[in-house]
């Protein structure tokens, strides 16, 4: 298999990475010996092996649902993007 | 005293603890000489000025029960610290200052050490040379322009610098153990499980892990029976029984059970590696442990089942940052256009190669062929390291195929760069413990490392068979401050 520029445009799509002709050479370039590299994995017959997700196996815990971060607004509004005393304001991101 | 910084944690923890030192003394001793070890690029971010200020503090009313009275610590620039900037090496979050805190610092200044600021790294902990940081090439104190390895270079280079007396890293696919063999210290990835997760800054969940890594195995047992703890805050901490680490440190590794595996001796492996392993093998016998020859058939296919399984997380992890919430933002046309400037000005190459290899093996039509087929693979590995664990207690093996190589060396071939964590990743894969031990030199006088893996939640074993080898193999890190004019 190998990757074409066209797939580099489509993944940078997805990725939302905008990626001009020049970087898309060099990444076919790069993901390609990547690619064959990783194809090592045909080599094994996985068929009858069950995915490995999570090697913690816990399940998860219950806990009460309790508010254990009080007044701690303005400490969230300091990473606010735009200096606004009651908001966190941010660019609008849904039409 | 003159030479606080060549002491060990150990030391200075005693030196406190007996008033022959003071905190001031000490952390003043390892600012002096950061200050004087600026080529080394071991830093982001200083935070000198408050350190003083709370050593200070510490020495009027210090107190002295505590595991770490008043010694002053850098740490990882992965790690969330509460009001100091916390960067990841990447350009993407150059100006976020975190308003909370990760359990594992915290539970490391609870115990009365003091930050002395924040360290460098691989951006967002991807890379095994720490070139791809937005912050430039560390040095390793071993030599002038070789890499000190990465992830974790900076806090490789800071503690075998004598910037800092430990460290904490994290190491995903071998981000603690390879800088550690690379600067010729010791360092430990724990249990999958065994450190919170919770305010690092995420790279690949399944795999990730915090640790710490130090001039010896005393100081970084003591390091990890502090910041391994059960976590609420993170739903993967898992809730087993800790040991006191460096209290229940012990030498005696008498009948132990130690297997070496034939698939990790590699095709192109330097004679020098060999001969380590071959050394290790002898030391561990002397220490009147008993050797297995076992078989982990899949080891091979370790690592290129990581780089389908790391990216495919990375590429979900680091969707978060998309110039609107935090971090950096670039100016677009339109929202998209924003989104699509701002992570291609934001991420460094390295991290724009491994979002859209993550991308591409989620994506419509090669996810069974590439994501879940790595993870049938991930299994079929952690059932090799399950087989054997029904004969050996831990596992020896070299911790990296090569010394430390040179800047620039390897940068652009992304394949061979990946091939350093080929004796790494696999423990990383199957959640197992893992420790990097400075067992020789190569011919140009570099360090070399030896890895001991245990079984799921065994830290102590792998500790205690590092201490007893570390004391037959007498290792001193050849360092000349080159970089100290």
């Amino acid at each position: 298999m190998s990757i074409d520029l066209k797939t580099i445009k489509h993944i940078s799509k997805l990725s939302r990475i905008s990626v001009d002709d020049q970087k898309a050479e060099k990444l076919a370039g790069d993901l390609n010996s990547i690619f064959k590299f990783i194809e090592k994995l045909n080599e094994l017959n996985t068929d009858k092996v069950k995915p490995l997700t999570s090697v913690a196996e816990t399940t998860l815990k219950l806990r009460h649902d309790e508010v254990k971060s009080k007044d701690i607004r303005n400490e969230i509004i300091k990473n606010s993007p735009q200096d606004n005393e009651d908001y966190f304001v941010v660019p609008k991101v849904i039409e | 005293m003159s030479d606080i910084t060549k002491q060990s944690l150990s030391e200075l923890v005693k030196n406190i603890k007996e008033k022959k030192l003071s905190s001031k003394e000490v952390t003043k001793a390892f600012i002096d000489r950061s200050e004087k070890s600026k080529e080394l690029n071991a830093y982001i971010s200083e935070d000198y000025s408050s350190a003083l200020e709370k050593a200070k503090k510490f020495d009027e009313k210090p107190n002295l029960d505590l595991k770490l009275p008043g010694i002053p610590m850098a740490v990882k620039d992965l790690f969330c610290t509460k009001n100091i900037r916390t960067t990841a090496g990447s350009k993407i979050l150059n100006n976020f200052v975190p308003t909370y805190e990760s359990t594992v610092t915290q539970n490391i200044w609870n115990e009365g050490a003091i930050l002395l600021g924040k360290l460098n790294c691989d951006e967002f902990a991807m890379g095994s040379s720490n070139e791809t940081s937005f912050f430039g090439n560390v040095q390793n104190p071993i030599d002038k322009n070789l890499v000190p390895g990465g992830s974790s270079g900076g806090s490789a280079s800071a503690v075998a610098g004598q910037l800092t007396p430990i460290t904490i890293g994290t190491d995903t696919g071998g981000s603690i153990r390879q800088p550690a063999s690379f600067t010729g210290i010791v360092g430990l990835k724990p249990t999958y499980g065994s450190c919170s997760r919770y305010g690092i800054v995420a790279f690949a969940s399944s795999l990730d892990q915090a640790g710490p890594m130090a001039q010896n195995v005393k100081d970084c047992a003591l390091l990890q029976e502090i910041i391994s703890t059960y976590d609420s805050k993170d739903s993967t901490s898992v809730d087993f029984k800790r040991n006191e680490y460096s209290k229940d440190l012990t030498k005696n590794i008498k009948g132990k059970k130690i297997g070496i595996p034939k698939e990790y001796r590699v095709d192109g492996m330097p004679k020098e590696i060999e001969e380590l392993w071959q050394k290790g093998i002898q030391y561990a016998k002397d220490c009147g442990a008993e050797i297995i020859d076992i078989t982990l058939p899949h080891t091979s296919y370790a690592l290129p089942a990581y780089y389908i399984v790391a990216p495919a997380e990375a590429s979900s992890n680091l969707a978060r940052y998309d110039g609107v919430k935090y971090g950096f933002r670039a100016q677009g046309e339109n929202l998209i256009d924003m989104y699509e400037k701002t992570r291609s000005e934001g991420f460094g190459a390295e991290v724009q190669r491994r979002i859209m290899i993550g991308t591409y093996v989620l994506s419509s039509g090669y996810y069974d062929a590439y994501y879940l087929k790595a993870q049938r693979v991930r299994k079929l590995i952690k059932n090799d390291f399950d087989e054997v664990y029904k004969k050996v207690d831990a596992i020896l093996t070299p911790s990296t195929p090569s010394s430390a190589f040179k800047i620039g060396e390897k940068k652009d071939d992304p394949v061979s760069m990946y091939l350093n964590d080929i004796f790494t990743v696999p423990v990383n894969l199957a959640g197992l413990p893992g420790i990097s031990i400075p067992a020789g030199h190569d011919l140009k006088g570099y360090p070399l490392g030896l890895q001991i893996i245990g079984k799921a939640f065994d830290e102590q074993n792998i500790l205690n068979i590092a201490y007893a080898m570390e004391e037959k193999i007498g290792f001193k890190n050849k360092i000349n401050d080159w970089w100290i004019k």
